[in-house]
């Protein structure tokens, strides 16, 4: 309809802004640059963590000392745990694909609040270093795992300080972000745009906005206690002084299990997107999906003593928080349900991120079912401290969100970067990761059941057959990610023009060309229509 | 809008909220002294909720405002209390 128009507007990645070079893109307040921005920062230290979780597998090839003594290992499991779920899993696909996307989704030239927007990347960037000085700071890297727990985190010699206040400052990221958003999608929706005429993904987002707004200050606020306790010997959690260890436990899982829901409602909306697009058909069910977003949200607030079954609560304490649990995964599989039905009698279009969106499924049902064993009060007693909770975690951290992250990744990289990937190597990548990932975490669950414990260097010559598999998962799963990040670079070059909507999507961001222009819609579009409307 | 008015509050109103303010922390610290048990809490978090209810009203403007802000503040602090409450389920079945 506006043939001569596409012409004249330059697209984002060629509009010359007031500054030149880098500055154009750390001084950009254009959402889509600064979608960029995070990807570039999240994917670097994604493949840090993966290195480091990579080398603690090959720790692990055999029993004994291979090539770590025990305190590099609790170091390396530490920063793991702190730059994978705070500098990857969280920002994941919120700042990078809820950046580039919501404002397009909805039909707005931007967020509501740009400037801010910069401000919370330089904020991440802040926090990640600080993680970072603390490995090289003062007595030796934090050994705590990342979850701080005390007593430990005011008694170790570690450098717990710079790491503590690092996770600090992520968490204001986050809350910033989460803000941004919300207030973007109240006041910024395309006219018409009705609540229920919203896409999923940024409803997903949507919650996830308000689970960051909510949650993320009792994190902030848990890290100064800790601060305090360190610096100041207070006694909000040193029994000695008349404090209570579980006391940490409870706040700091007040966010952190919310911020599961912040890692894995994105990743759900994305799939959404996915499984709609390449079955051309209405997505099923439409208003149970947003509801059961919004349920899992609220519902996932009151969970987080599923994490402390083991730590001596009340038995009160520990039925309620093992109902609550199960409750939760009644919307979850309403989700899983809905995609399916979804797919039923769609005309599906088997491409990359449609194998992707089913390799999804697969591993979040696997680390759904696994989590429920977790949930009941007696087995948990079994295995908490052992591999299967690490096996647990993994499906549905890394399986969730890891697997939506690459699926979102190869469904936007035409619109994003303007370019279409090689699909035979893409899915090459994705059928390493994928065996590459059931080989590593698999074996875990029999090792956690066989009674292996977590968070050591070391194991009992029973458990080396499952470590051996495991270890080569490892190998698999790295090499594969190799391939899709070297096939997705490649491309950038290589790759063929992509069309402005190259898969038949119906929302928003497809009707405008690819990469999009500097303000995404030359007029904001009126809507009339639902956001999946198919014959 | 008329809640985008400006509201001049005498400088009267706020001395007499922060010397409220101070003397709900001196209860609120005073108040541990005598041992009351699981009360204890109790008191401290009523007092915390009405010194923080006289913050957001008067000096955060609530009093004027839309009422739709007053009802995001109450259900955010209802989410709160369920967490506090399920935490005490804890604490006092211990
Ligand atoms: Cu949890």
């Amino acid at each position: 309809m506006s043939n001569q128009k596409d012409i004249v507007e330059p697209s984002y990645l060629e509009y010359k802004g007031k500054y030149k070079g880098i500055f154009s893109w750390i001084l950009s307040t254009d959402h889509k640059r600064i979608a960029l921005l995070y990807l570039f920062s999240i994917l670097s230290f994604f493949v840090i963590g993966a290195t480091l979780g990579l080398l603690m597998k090959f720790e692990l090839i055999a029993p004994g000392k291979t090539i770590m003594d025990a305190q590099t290992y609790n170091a390396f499991f530490t920063l793991h745990g702190i730059v994978m779920i705070f500098a990857v899993v969280i920002p994941g696909l919120p700042a990078v694909f809820g950046n580039f996307l919501l404002p397009i989704m909805i039909g707005a030239k931007d967020v509501a609040f740009p400037k801010l927007n910069l401000f919370s990347w330089y904020l991440y960037v802040a926090g990640v270093s600080l993680v970072i000085v603390s490995q090289f700071a003062g007595d030796g890297p934090p050994d705590t795992g990342w979850t701080f727990y005390a007593p430990y985190s005011f008694r170790t010699a570690g450098t717990m300080l710079p790491a503590v206040f690092g996770a600090f400052v992520l968490g204001f990221s986050s809350i910033l972000t989460g803000l941004n958003f919300l207030v973007t999608m109240h006041r910024m929706r395309a006219p018409g745009m009705t609540w229920l005429k919203m896409p999923l993904f940024p409803w997903t987002l949507y919650a996830t906005g308000w689970v960051q707004l909510l949650a993320t200050p009792v994190i902030g606020i848990t890290l100064l206690m800790i601060v305090a306790e360190r610096t100041l010997h207070i006694g909000f959690f040193d029994p000695s002084l008349g404090g209570d260890p579980l006391l940490y436990q409870h706040l700091f899982w007040t966010y952190s299990h919310p911020a599961v829901y912040i890692m894995i409602l994105p990743a759900m909306g994305a799939i959404s997107e996915i499984i709609t697009t390449f079955s051309h058909k209405t997505i099923f069910g439409y208003k149970f999906m947003v509801a059961s977003v919004l349920a899992i949200a609220f519902v996932g607030y009151f969970v987080w003593g599923h994490h402390m079954f083991t730590s001596g609560m009340s038995g009160t304490a520990l039925y309620t928080f093992s109902l609550l649990t199960f409750l939760v995964a009644v919307p979850s599989s309403i989700k899983v349900f809905n995609w399916i039905s979804t797919m039923h009698q769609g005309s599906i279009d088997l491409q990359t991120p449609f194998y992707w969106a089913m390799a999804f499924i697969f591993v979040f049902m696997i680390g759904g079912f696994s989590g429920l064993v977790l949930g009941s009060l007696a087995a948990n007693v079994h295995l908490h401290n052992t591999h299967y909770v690490v096996a647990h975690f993994h499906f549905i951290v890394f399986g969730g969100t890891g697997f939506a992250f690459f699926g979102a990744m190869h469904y936007w990289y035409p619109k994003i970067t303007g370019k279409m990937y090689d699909t035979k190597w893409a899915n090459i990548g994705l059928v390493l990761f994928f065996v590459g990932f059931i080989t590593l975490y698999g074996p875990m669950f029999y090792l956690g059941f066989k009674g292996m414990p977590r968070r050591y260097f070391d194991y009992d010559e029973v458990f080396h057959a499952g470590n051996i598999i495991s270890t080569m998962g490892s190998w698999i799963l790295y090499s594969g990610l190799a391939i899709i990040i070297i096939n997705l670079f490649a491309s950038l070059k290589g790759g063929a023009k992509a069309p402005a909507d190259p898969w038949g999507g119906k929302t928003l961001e497809w009707t405008i060309p690819s990469p999009p222009p500097v303000e995404n819609f030359d007029e904001i579009p009126l809507i009339t229509k639902g956001p999946y409307d198919y014959k | 809008m008329e809640n985008e008015k400006n509201h001049i509050i005498p400088y009267r109103n706020f001395l007499l909220v922060l010397t409220g303010l101070i003397c709900l922390t001196l209860i609120s610290v005073s108040v541990t002294q005598i041992s009351l048990g699981t009360l204890t809490v109790a008191i401290a978090l009523l007092i915390a909720v009405i010194k923080s209810s006289l913050v957001l009203r008067v000096f955060m403007h609530l009093k004027f405002e839309n009422k739709i802000f007053s009802f995001a503040v109450i259900a955010v602090f209802l989410i709160i209390s369920l967490v506090i409450f399920i935490t005490l389920l804890d604490y006092l079945y211990r």
